[in-house]
């Protein structure tokens, strides 16, 4: 029993992991390629079918490139930047609840590698732990450059932080959970939360453009303004590292929208399909959809990133304290009335 | 002051309202317009195996012509090196010997004649200078090399192929 546990979560916590980074692998192709898409071009095509070996062959030359560190950087801090970063990016799948339980030869296998009752809080944290690897790196490379890029993160990833935790006490006034797997579970078939919460998620969603650093927040490393912002002074697989912690942390936020406000892994339908497939099959639809929303998710970051221009860093600042805020603890406000009426009745 | 041109546009700038100020009605529409462009057709060209035509009056890869007998035409007058901005071109000449008459028009030819194309900037300038229609840039583009001085071109590359005995 303990050891087949082991096993599970082994192979589970394996998977996840490998997964994470296969999809973020193809977010840098699908980046490429949407980008193209949206502005009348065919993208990269050489490097196998359609261009299917692009990524494998980006992760070997960033490989192979020449490796600098700084002489005046710290060494340890400019290592520790891109560890950290990518890091915090691949912690962050640990809590999100990829499926319901499945039935594999008379076991139930939970398709979450755990289920902390305050799910939401260490992903939140983990959130909030991600700008370090950007503040870390930025400031140790000893250039102005990297630390206005580190500068304008951290206090980018605090504005931004308050509006998303406070989207999300009005989510927690829903479901009066904090476990993502219950959270979830409350969302069976057609009862995904963006119908009770389509302010909040809004919010959230703007939010986690910002902490993902991406366009029109993607002010840390204005490559117009800061040469490349935080990781101006890297090369090499380190540059990789900072570059490919961005599409894991997408990955996540996603998946994290997905779960919260689009149901995870739930679909309308979904008990006569389960009915139909069995234990085994019938959640692994779910998976799939599950999948399916994360990738459009993705597409929608993507979407925007090659639409909208970059704020300025005060329209940045307005927007977060100015408009966000409010609206969130009016979200707050609402959300509360209402429940409370409701419950009345 | 009056304007001359009529073409004066005073541009009015309103402070946003409060739908501006959100941002979002503007965004969805700026998306719509890009999600629109996933359905156009591309514009790529898939350049090493399409080539785009060149216009008429292309200028690319130099060539020294031959006269209608095949002989070389460039006499080494150093018109052209000297109409050249970019200081491409550098040329040596030489006396034409009596067997050689065959191959060289004038009695003074080019015994050297190079071209940088790193410097080229295919202004045109030397086929304009040259008296005696012996250079043009009607060739194709300069192909891609990993040394410098592979880009020097000289006779063997410039001249163009000797006429086949028809």
């Amino acid at each position: 029993m303990e050891l087949a546990f082991v096993i599970e979560k082994f192979i589970l916590i394996t998977v996840v992991f490998a997964l994470s980074l296969v999809v973020a692998m193809y977010s840098t192709l699908a980046e490429r390629k949407i980008a193209a898409f949206l502005q009348d071009r065919v993208g990269p095509n050489r490097a196998g079918p359609g261009g299917m070996f692009q990524p494998l062959a980006d992760g070997a030359k960033m490989f192979f490139k020449e490796e600098i560190i700084p002489e005046q950087s710290n060494k340890f801090l400019f290592i520790a930047g891109p560890s950290l970063a990518i890091l915090t990016a691949c912690i962050g799948s640990a809590v999100i609840p990829w499926g319901d339980t499945i039935a594999i030869a008379g076991r139930i296998v939970d398709l979450q590698v755990t289920d902390i009752n305050v799910g939401i809080l260490y992903i939140f944290g983990v959130v909030s732990l991600g700008v370090y690897g950007v503040m870390i790196g930025g400031w140790a490379s000893n250039n102005k450059f990297s630390l206005m890029g580190a500068i304008r993160a951290a206090s980018q990833n605090i504005s931004y932080e308050i509006p998303m935790g406070l989207s999300i006490i009005a989510l927690l006034l829903v479901t009066n959970t904090l476990s993502l797997k219950e959270i979830t579970a409350q969302q069976h078939g057609w009862h995904w939360n963006v119908w009770y919460q389509p302010l909040g998620f809004l919010l959230f969603m703007i939010c986690s453009f910002a902490e993902t650093n991406r366009t029109p927040f993607d002010l840390p490393e204005c490559e117009t303004e800061l040469v490349g912002g935080y990781h101006t002074e890297y090369s090499s697989m380190k540059l990789g590292f900072y570059l490919f912690a961005e599409y894991i942390n997408m990955f996540i936020s996603s998946a994290v929208m997905a779960t919260l406000y689009f149901g995870g892994y739930n679909y309308p339908g979904m008990d006569w399909v389960n009915n139909m497939l069995g234990p085994l099959w019938g959640p692994l639809v779910g998976v799939a959809v599950l999948f399916l929303k994360i990738f459009a998710f993705i597409f929608f970051f993507m979407w925007v990133r090659w639409t909208v221009p970059r704020f300025r860093y005060d329209q940045l600042m307005n927007l977060g304290w100015k408009v966000l805020i409010p609206l969130a603890i009016a979200n707050i406000v609402i959300t509360g009335i209402w429940i409370t009426i409701s419950d009345r009745i | 002051m009056e304007s001359l041109t009529n073409k004066k546009k005073v541009l009015q700038q309103k402070p946003m309202n409060f739908w501006e100020r959100l941002y979002l009605p503007a965004i969805f529409q700026g998306m719509a317009i890009t999600f629109m462009h996933m359905f156009k057709k591309k514009e790529t060209i898939f350049y090493p195996e399409v080539k785009r035509e060149f216009s008429e009056n292309w200028r690319g890869l130099h060539s020294l012509k031959r006269d209608e007998e095949g002989r070389e035409r460039c006499t080494a007058c150093g018109l052209c090196a000297l109409a050249c901005p970019a200081e491409a071109i550098t040329m040596i000449a030489a006396e034409r010997k009596k067997e050689e008459a065959h191959l060289y028009r004038e009695e003074k030819y080019a015994s050297v004649y190079e071209i940088n194309m790193l410097r080229c900037i295919f202004c045109g300038l030397c086929e304009e200078a040259c008296p005696k229609e012996a250079i043009y840039l009607d060739g194709n583009i300069v192909e891609s090399n990993y040394l410098r001085q592979d880009f020097i071109y000289g006779k063997d590359k410039l001249v163009e192929a000797p006429f086949k005995a028809s």
